[in-house]
């Protein structure tokens, strides 16, 4: 608690102390080290010595405050953490108040993605929340004169059973205060069957906010005398403004400036994509302005882009050697010795995120004697450290001197993780000194997205006698994630072809597992599941595949597949299990095995041979994020092709349940999102430009062509937490075209279901 | 001049231009953020608003068009948040990320009005609003929910 003072500190401390009263007992605990806790008493005076990686305070009226340090987008995460705290404090949730963080990497990382909020921080959200409550224990032992052990906080009080006697925890915070921090090791962690708020359901703290229209996203964002920009940028990634004549937008009515910002150099990261920004008084009279630009572009190295004539160089590179990732036991002889061998390709389009709140931020940079010295922003973002580095460096100032405070997040999927708009915001307010807020419209999201990749994957398989396999490779072709932020990578990832391809499941002697080359001609970013949507796809179908020309039901064959229950030597297959350990998260074989087992149950998989023709089952699982999904989804396919899908089952095991009811939520909208995914997402390229450009030819699944029912069980586990908000994503589509294949006879082997005729009679 | 009559209040919005859109001057000139901007192109459904009782999407619907019109928005749904529509939300944990479901309920509220039974096919019919969330089967019901409250 050292580091020198600087404005940044005050206006993140002011932030928090606003909320906690004078004499609280407040809790600094470093996130990114469960063991680094320190406390204080906020008294008069001693407030302004405090450093802002705040993160618990308790009044002395008993008002509770707990930082939310990741992003709200939809999963209930501003809510759910902080109860976690609350739960091992012994808080009464009615006098919790929760703040939301500033960017500040000390809290460790904000990034909200990768489902990673809970796996990383329960336990030390726990820790904290044990620490305050023991303290509150200790202080009131000390004035009873009584063994601490025999003292337990309950419900916002402490207690002493023998004698009766208590005390709030507002009459402790004084005494508490001035304790040692006890160490993590003497806490009295709660068992499990005491917990309160974990695994217990409540209105998220922004309910009414939103029921009410007054939750402020950042779209609603407002700084004082800010200007509101539209800004038109290259249409080919990597362009830039050879010429414009703004004349025509001057004369709109509210058009106060035009200003070019410069496109990126190297790779593409998180710099701006360039253009020419039109700033006005109104959203409205700046867009009406941007449209009536007339820009002269210079195409760049993209203008060739085509996506039909890239897919058939996937197509080449998926089915030529590759790079190896996973070499198990000999898969090439074995297949090249078999006179039975089966192979399928699958391939999935550019996807685009099109979060319903469009990229928007407000910033305000402050410039001293003409030298940049700070920028406060406020931004829809999952990454309000990727805002400090990316305003910081296009600024030329410490990234200790942008102050990000997060709003609500309109949805991201990945999107918002990548903070160009921020950016864009940035240089603007800089150029014209005062705040500017930027919002994209639905075109340029659609446009101008960190995209979905495109992908190819070649699976080949030896059949054994009984149609099971004896050796297995497959390849996938795709332009990777690493290119955003190296120019001109053209291979795949290890966490990418991990995803899917390289943790193969099944059990069988000789897998090879390949990547080809794929040079990216757009921005590539990770959407909601990332690589698990097309690795899984290919995978579960070609099992799917395998079943049907083995004349076996799919659900036993993909048991058969996957073998015993057995752990998964994550080790030997070279997998990163996504930086966590083995033993804490194996891969296990036998969790995957039982919510593939239940999917199947629930949904009365027998049924499946009494299926007039034009309804189907089918079946997939996963795992993914460190957790085991089981999806079984019904379809009903129409004489003219249309597709209905009435039911789908999904079994999810994910560990340790937080918040059980937003689970139920994220499962339900993974099903809708990977339904549109199967029916109908397709980006796509002509000389280098996006030919999508709004909801009308980017379509979204509705009401009445969403999944209609959604029965989803949740595995009762006490396995530490796994991902949620990804997990039960990829094997929905897959089971969803295995059961299109069981309705019609038709197999899907690329996305979307929109290309392919469905119709039968 | 124009003057336009939102939630019950007259409010004079200068010498805004006739054509501009009435999702911008609630959000930018008058500050009623609650209503959202999606597509610009009536294809989503979260401006929607209602004009004299029936919901339009304020995205494609003029000043000049909303004329001597009452404009409700979300901000003039309910005093207190309690509108039958919005305790059913509140019931059935509808909302994820939220952003969508403004204008779900005021698609919900002006269909409720005409229609205190909605089937199924109802429902499906006019509820098209998009929700990148997924929360369809909520909204689906909390509509039903809703009727029921309103039947009494
Ligand atoms: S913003 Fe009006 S319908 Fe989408
Ligand atoms: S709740 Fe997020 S878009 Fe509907």
């Amino acid at each position: 608690m050292s580091q020198p003072k600087r404005e940044r500190n005050l206006t993140s401390r002011r932030g928090f102390m606003a909320s906690v009263s004078s004499g609280s007992l407040v809790l600094m605990a470093r996130l990114s080290n469960a063991q680094d806790i320190e406390v204080a008493t906020a008294a008069e005076g001693d407030v302004e010595s405090f450093e802002p990686d705040l993160f618990v305070s308790i009044g002395s009226d008993g008002k509770v405050t707990i930082l939310a340090h990741r992003s709200e987008m939809g999963t209930g995460i501003r809510t759910g953490l902080p109860r976690v705290v609350a739960d091992e404090l012994e808080a009464d949730w009615s006098k919790v108040v929760i703040q939301q963080a500033v960017g500040d990497k000390r809290l460790g990382s904000q990034n909200t993605d990768g489902s990673n909020s809970v796996r990383h921080f329960f336990k030390r959200m726990r820790v904290a929340g044990a620490t305050a409550r023991t303290m509150l224990e200790q202080a009131a032992a000390a004035k009873w004169n009584v063994e601490p052990a025999t003292c337990r906080g309950k419900n916002h009080r402490v207690v002493h059973a023998e004698s009766g006697r208590s005390l709030a925890y507002g009459e402790l915070v004084q005494a508490a205060g001035e304790l040692k921090v006890p160490r993590p090791d003497e806490l009295r962690m709660k068992p499990a069957s005491e917990w309160r708020y974990i695994g217990k359901d409540a209105p998220i703290t922004d309910l009414d906010a939103i029921l009410t229209g007054k939750a402020v996203y950042g779209i609603d964002a407002r700084m004082e005398n800010q200007l509101y920009a539209v800004i038109a940028r290259p249409p080919v990634v990597g362009g830039k403004v050879a010429s414009f004549d703004s004349t025509e937008t001057r004369k709109i009515a509210g058009v106060q400036s035009v200003i070019e910002i410069e496109g990126y150099q190297g790779a593409p990261v998180f710099q701006p994509l360039g253009g020419v920004a039109v700033c006005a008084d109104s959203t409205w009279a700046a867009w009406q302005g941007r449209d009536r630009l007339r820009v002269n572009w210079e195409d760049g190295p993209n203008a060739e882009y085509d996506t039909d004539v890239y897919a058939g160089q996937l197509a080449d590179s998926a089915n030529k050697p590759g790079k190896v990732w996973r070499d198990t036991g000999d898969a090439k002889s074995v297949i090249a010795e078999s006179d039975k061998v089966y192979a399928a390709d699958y391939s999935v389009p550019h996807l685009s995120h099109a979060p319903m709140e469009t990229p928007c931020a407000v910033a305000d940079v402050k410039v001293d004697a003409g030298k940049v010295v700070s920028c406060v922003l406020k931004a829809a973002t999952q990454n309000p450290q990727a805002v400090q580095q990316a305003v910081g460096a296009a600024l030329g100032i410490p990234e200790a001197e942008v102050v990000v405070h997060v709003t609500l997040l309109g949805s991201g999927f990945g999107r918002k993780s990548k903070p160009d708009y921020c950016v864009e915001a940035a240089l603007l307010s800089k150029e014209l000194q005062r705040p500017v807020h930027v919002t994209w419209t639905r075109e340029d999201d659609l446009q101008h997205d960190y995209y979905h990749t495109m992908s190819h994957v070649h699976i080949e398989a030896s059949l054994r006698e009984d149609g099971t396999p004896s050796g297995w490779l497959q390849r996938a072709a795709f332009p990777s994630i690493s290119s955003l932020f190296s120019d001109g990578a053209d291979q795949a990832a290890g966490f990418e072809i991990e995803m899917g391809l390289q943790d193969l499941p099944y059990e069988v002697p000789h897998i090879r597992v390949e990547s080809g080359k794929a040079k990216a001609h757009t921005r590539i970013g990770w959407l909601r599941s990332v690589n698990h949507i097309p690795h899984n796809f290919a995978v579960s179908s070609f099992a799917d595949e395998l079943a049907h020309r083995a004349g076996c039901d799919p659900l036993d064959y993909l048991l058969t597949l996957l073998g015993e229950d057995r752990l998964l030597d994550v080790k030997a297959a070279g997998l990163s299990n996504r930086g966590a350990s083995a033993e804490e998260y194996p891969y296990d074989i036998g969790r995957l095995k039982h919510v593939t087992q239940r999917a199947a149950d629930l949904a009365r998989w027998e049924r499946r041979s009494e299926l007039p023709k034009g309804r189907g089952l089918g079946i997939a699982c996963c795992r993914s994020f460190l957790g085991y999904t089981g999806h079984v989804v019904e379809v009903a396919v129409d004489h003219d092709g249309s597709v209905q899908i009435p039911k789908v089952w999904t079994v999810l095991d994910a560990g340790v349940i937080v918040s059980p009811d937003r689970v139920l939520a994220q499962v339900e909208g993974a099903a809708s999102m990977a339904a549109t995914i199967a029916m109908y997402g397709k980006v796509t390229f002509r000389q280098g430009r996006v030919n999508q450009s709004n909801f009308d030819n980017y379509r979204i699944a509705t009401m009445k062509d969403s999944p209609r029912e959604i029965i989803t069980e949740l595995v009762e586990s006490d396995a530490p937490p796994a991902g949620v908000g990804e997990t039960p994503v990829p094997s929905f589509t897959p089971a969803m075209c295995n059961a299109i294949f069981s309705a019609t006879g038709k197999r899907i082997r690329s996305l979307p279901l929109a290309d392919h005729d469905l119709t039968w009679s | 001049m124009a003057i336009i009559n939102v939630n019950g209040q007259k409010r004079d919005l200068g010498n805004v231009s006739s054509d501009t859109p009435l999702l911008w001057v609630l959000r930018d000139q008058l500050g009623l953020t609650g209503t959202k901007y999606g597509c610009g192109v009536s294809e989503c459904g979260v401006c929607t608003v209602h004009l004299d009782g029936d919901a339009v999407q304020s995205c494609v619907t003029t000043v000049g068009e909303v004329g001597d019109s009452v404009v409700t928005t979300i901000e003039g749904l309910s005093d207190d948040g309690l509108h039958p529509v919005q305790n059913a939300w509140r019931e059935h944990g509808v909302p994820q990320c939220g952003y969508c479901q403004v204008g779900q309920m005021m698609m919900a509220a002006a269909l409720l009005k005409s229609n205190n039974d909605p089937t199924d096919e109802d429902i499906d019919n006019e509820m098209w609003n998009i929700c990148r969330c997924g929360t369809y089967p909520r909204i689906r019901a909390a509509i039903k929910t809703a009727a029921k409250e309103l039947q009494k």
